[in-house]
């Protein structure tokens, strides 16, 4: 059933938030902290141990995979409900600071992750077709 | 006839957004396969005209939330939200591989500290070269440029006026969008190919839309990667930005 894949993607996704809630609570944080890469992390292992003992079904990955692939449409409506205007409106040093943290942070990028192989993304799960 | 329409878009708002923002993405990759001839991947001209749009339904309503402020297009806002939004991010993890998690565990880790205390200071400098020497709204600004979630959750514990965290979250919006539209161009020239530089891309840069956006539009296998670090930043930079970050800012000026 469709669902039950929905359903495993809603309870890690519940789970991970409840936990980041309570990490933000225990730091005196009014966010979440790491909610959401929680619940991607027990994701991976949840479905992960469900395909390797075969209690998986084809339609319950497809339900997995149906969210898998809607993400792109969804930050699509994301980026339509962004306050461009609040940030184009927010004044010159709004602009500044944001440009020179996109440029510094970038450079940051290669000196951290260092030399790594080309295009080493496997992927061991079947379904998952991510590209839209 | 006009109003019994936008009634039916109006109750329908997440049916009317599953529209909208399909045809979006068929004009978007339409562009792409045609006039760039896919040299431009068409997620990535999704998102821009996305941010368009947003622009558009900025001026006509003079709101903040984009698009999803035109009444019948609220859906829009509903299917982009943070709820929505981040439970297909977890749905991305689905065939992301957890070996190469751990094997970048440690150097994402260090990008997300990095990248808190790297936005905030360049925030903080820029504060000051504009002429803005209270600590208070130096922090504020600085956790701007971290998030526009931090700004305004550090300049409300610390009592910074709302001016200042407009600023800040004007600052936070101009990266993550720039993010979005910047990441494809410069992914090959900062090695963004591959799972671990998508995590430390993810704990350097550290706005989730911004990230997720911009490697959808580079390759979307990276967005997981970049994800599953990404979401900790907001939350490492409301930790660090109202305390030991202002404190430290209220030392040395």
């Amino acid at each position: 059933m469709v669902i039950y894949g929905v359903a495993i993607l809603a309870g890690c996704f519940l789970v991970g938030t409840v936990v980041g809630e309570f990490i933000g609570a225990i730091m005196g944080v009014d966010s979440n902290v790491g909610g959401v890469g929680i619940a991607m992390l027990l994701l991976i292992i949840v479905v992960d141990k469900l395909i390797k003992a075969g209690k998986i079904s084809k339609p319950a990955l497809d339900g997995l995979s149906f969210w898998n692939q809607m993400y792109i449409p969804v930050v699509i409506a994301m980026a339509a409900s962004q306050n461009v205007l609040g940030a184009l409106t927010g004044g010159p040093l709004a602009i500044i600071a944001g440009i020179a943290v996109v440029i510094i942070s970038l450079a940051c990028v290669p000196l951290i992750s260092g030399k790594q192989k080309e295009a080493a993304i496997t992927s061991p799960t079947i379904g998952g077709e991510a590209d839209a | 006839m006009l109003d019994i329409i936008l009634g039916v878009f109006t109750d329908n708002g997440l049916v009317m957004a599953f529209l909208v923002i399909g045809i979006t993405m068929w004009l978007a990759y339409l562009i792409s396969n045609k006039l760039t001839k896919g040299r431009i991947h068409g997620s990535a001209i999704a998102i821009v005209l996305g941010l368009v749009l947003a622009y558009i339904g900025g001026v006509a309503t003079d709101g903040s939330k984009g698009l999803s402020d035109v009444s019948f297009l609220a859906g829009v806002g509903f299917l982009g939200g943070s709820m929505l939004r981040d439970f297909a991010i977890v749905a991305t993890s689905f065939g992301a591989n957890f070996d190469e998690i751990k094997k970048a565990g440690f150097r994402g880790i260090i990008s997300l500290f990095v990248g808190v205390l790297l936005s905030f200071i360049v925030g903080v400098i820029f504060a000051f070269m504009f002429g803005y020497t209270d600590p208070v709204d130096m922090t504020t600004i600085g956790a701007g440029t971290v998030t526009y979630i931090v700004g305004p959750v550090t300049g409300a514990a610390l009592g910074a006026s709302s001016e200042i965290i407009a600023i800040s979250i004007a600052a936070g919006l101009v990266k993550s969008v720039l993010v979005m539209i910047s990441t494809p161009f410069v992914a090959k020239y900062i090695g963004l190919n591959n799972p671990m530089s998508a995590m430390v891309f993810g704990g350097l840069m550290g706005t989730t839309s911004g990230v997720t956006g911009g490697l959808a539009a580079t390759d979307p296998k990276l967005v997981p990667y970049g994800a599953v670090t990404a979401t900790f930043y907001t939350g490492l930079g409301c930790l660090l930005a109202p305390t030991i970050l202002f404190l430290i800012t209220d030392m040395i000026f």
